[in-house]
């Protein structure tokens, strides 16, 4: 809990209001000014000096949800009873120390320029072994796959034109098959009655035109959340080509990418110059470090801007391997929260095609009861054969 | 001493058969003198659609429910025309435009009711969280300027402002609009004593001590790891059937005991997840 000090040079009433909706604020609350006057309002409509009935109306006034209902009453005794506990300012700035293994992902973006550059941030020469939980099979695995492909190739005519593809017929099979309003067609189950008395005055109150109306299939917004860390960059030109096809197909369609941080990529991937959308891509990956934090980046996504334009019609879909750095509880806390919001969650997974794999890792399996569809995918070609599966979600 | 307007409102409730905490009464007073709606969320079957029910008796006010469901539309929700009448009007006596679209076709739905009435209504929209989020901007717009548009007659003004009620739960998130246009309770399942008082009200008339089992043993089973935890309701549906059964007290009668917990517990998994061990254990306690 962040503390606030009473302020003991507050002047009045309004004074020390405004510095505790500031405090609210600080704790996670989103209050505006608005609210601050209604605080005002609302202790005149109260015995304001009992300081359970002022608790319980500031309560009800200012407390948006369930998660602040629990909290409030400890933060409006911090505040008002300077009883609250000022956290040790250690360790929170700067939580996220580089890791020890070479930017495998920026190197592989942009080989020719991105190399030296990268060099100079990281150490090279760390070992492979440790982060993430990367095994034996996966590294053989990596060497196994790495071709010589870099971001031009991503960029490149034809699969950037298959990828497109593929995602514009998984946008086409994920439809919102639900709806339960009409919308006016020319051909349907029902007769639009409005329209029909609408045309029928022209004719004197013959219904001679027989307008109708049908539940319409509506499309899914989808947004894309792609894993760039170092375990997935065998696959993140196959998915970042996926998710360029899905933003290029679709107005609406949102793209991420998160390594140890979360960042937005749509205006990048909508760039039309090939080659400068490249470059921006590279200079974002820059300074993306070793490990994954999936669990912290789908929390930074679940509470920023992103997560609010979800809603029941949106399908979120996560490109991982699911080996993470962070802990499965935080995992599983931020992909609940994503699920209150959204659809549907559909998370791809490229190690699901390899035999014998179960999905055994704790990020994992903490995840799992929180997903409609757990797929297969490392090609596009792969990730065209899902239309299938999407259709029936 | 508590002739505070609160505490005026919390002896109506009790009186209305509602057992409500302070801070909920706090909410249901500022919804009243501020007029502002007031957003109720919490797990099934504690009463949040009660609480609008012994409000409108308090107020002596009708009760006016919309019941949210996922496609509900602005025909279902605030008005449509009544085309068949309009549609024989016309053919019977020829009516003309002014005519058809006039007071005798619009049938009104519960938003336009509720604001058209001579006293303030109670309007209860249940479960918004299940309409989808275009009703919820839609409802935004009436519940910040309470006046309706219809194309045909023109605006409709509120001729009294309802006390409007909404309840959720949380299947998904509200937006963060229609949040901040409420005042917000979270009911979480009542304590022991506020659970015994309810019982005593609300439920049939029984001993005190097979009271103090009942309740203890649907505490006992809400802190149990289930699908569907029992709520109010449910406690009071068992109540009955153990009056009903004429079971005096639960340590007698196990077997017994177990047929009527259909009422309490639902789901399959909750049953296998509620075995005769546990119960009995959970009664030893009780008892």
């Amino acid at each position: 809990m962040q503390a606030t000090r009473f302020p003991t040079r507050a002047e009045g009433l309004a004074d020390r209001m405004t510095g505790f909706v500031a405090h609210l604020r600080l704790n996670g609350m989103h209050l505006g000014p608005q609210e601050t006057a209604d605080a005002l309002a609302v202790l005149a409509e109260i015995d304001a000096t009992d300081a359970d009935q002022a608790r319980r109306a500031l309560k009800v006034l200012l407390v948006p949800g369930a998660e602040g209902w629990r909290s409030f009453d400890a933060l409006f005794d911090a505040y008002w009873f300077n009883a609250g506990r000022i956290r040790q300012r250690a360790a929170n700035a700067h939580v996220r120390t580089q890791s020890a293994r070479p930017m495998l992902w920026q190197a592989h973006l942009c080989p020719e320029a991105g190399a030296p550059e990268g060099a100079g941030e990281t150490t090279p020469g760390g070992g492979e072994g440790e982060a993430e939980g990367i095994d034996g099979r996966l590294i053989a695995t990596r060497t196994r796959n790495l071709r010589k492909r870099d971001l031009r190739e991503l960029m490149d005519e034809d699969s950037r034109r298959a990828a497109e593809r593929a995602a514009r017929d998984l946008a086409r099979a994920i439809r919102d098959r639900r709806s339960r309003r009409r919308h006016q067609a020319h051909r349907g189950a029902d007769l639009d009655l409005r329209r029909v008395l609408r045309a029928s005055l022209a004719r004197g109150g013959e219904p001679l035109d027989l307008p109708r109306k049908t539940r319409p299939d509506r499309p899914m917004r989808l947004v894309a959340l792609c894993d760039v860390s170092g375990s997935m960059t065998v696959y993140a030109r196959v998915f970042l080509a996926f998710v360029k096809g899905l933003v290029a197909a679709d107005t609406r369609a949102d793209a991420y990418l998160f390594h140890t941080r979360l960042m937005r990529i749509t205006p990048a991937l909508r760039d039309h110059d090939t080659l400068r959308a490249a470059g921006r891509l590279s200079l974002m990956a820059e300074g993306f470090g070793g490990g994954t934090d999936i669990g912290g980046a789908l929390t930074r996504f679940a509470e920023g801007q992103g997560a609010q334009a979800l809603n029941r019609r949106s399908v979120v879909i996560i490109l991982s391997d699911g080996y993470c750095t962070g802990t499965p509880e935080r995992l599983a806390t931020a992909l609940a929260r994503i699920r209150r919001r959204a659809g549907r969650i559909i998370w791809l997974n490229p190690l699901l095609g390899w035999q014998g794999y179960a999905p055994v890792a704790a990020a994992m399996t903490a995840a799992l009861p929180y997903l409609d569809a757990h797929l297969p995918a490392n090609t596009i070609a792969a990730l065209a054969a899902l239309e299938p599966h999407f259709a029936k979600l | 001493m508590t002739t505070t307007p609160q505490a005026d409102l919390k002896r109506a409730l009790a009186a209305a058969g509602y057992v409500a905490d302070d801070t909920l009464v706090m909410a249901l007073h500022l919804a009243l003198t501020l007029g502002r709606p007031l957003l109720l969320e919490g797990p099934a079957g504690v009463g949040k659609t009660e609480i609008a029910k012994a409000l409108s008796e308090v107020r002596q006010a009708r009760l006016i429910r919309l019941q949210c469901y996922e496609g509900l539309d602005a025909a279902h929700a605030i008005y449509e025309w009544n085309y068949q009448r309009q549609l024989l009007a016309i053919r019977a006596d020829g009516a003309g435009e002014d005519s058809l679209f006039s007071d005798r076709f619009l049938l009104r739905r519960p938003l336009l009711e509720a604001i058209c009435q001579a006293e303030p209504p109670v309007l209860l929209i249940d479960e918004i969280d299940r309409a989808d989020e275009e009703f919820e901007a839609y409802l935004l717009e009436i519940l910040s300027d309470f006046q309706i548009t219809i194309p045909e007659i023109g605006t409709i003004t509120a001729t009294s402002r309802p006390l409007v009620i909404l309840t959720a739960n949380g299947t998904r998130d509200l937006s963060d609009a229609l949040r901040r246009r409420c005042l917000y309770a979270y009911i979480d399942y009542p304590d022991r004593d506020t659970e015994l008082a309810i019982l005593a009200r609300r439920g049939p008339r029984i001993e005190a001590r097979l009271a103090r089992q009942i309740v203890g043993v649907v505490q006992a089973l809400r802190r149990e790891e289930l699908e569907k935890k029992p709520g109010i309701a449910e406690m009071l549906d068992w109540a009955a059937a153990l009056a009903g059964l004429g079971i005096n007290d639960l340590t007698e009668d196990r077997a017994a005991l177990r047929a009527t917990l259909v009422c309490l517990l639902k789901t399959a998994a909750d049953r296998d997840a509620a075995p005769p061990e546990l119960l009995d254990r959970i009664i030893g306690k009780v008892a």
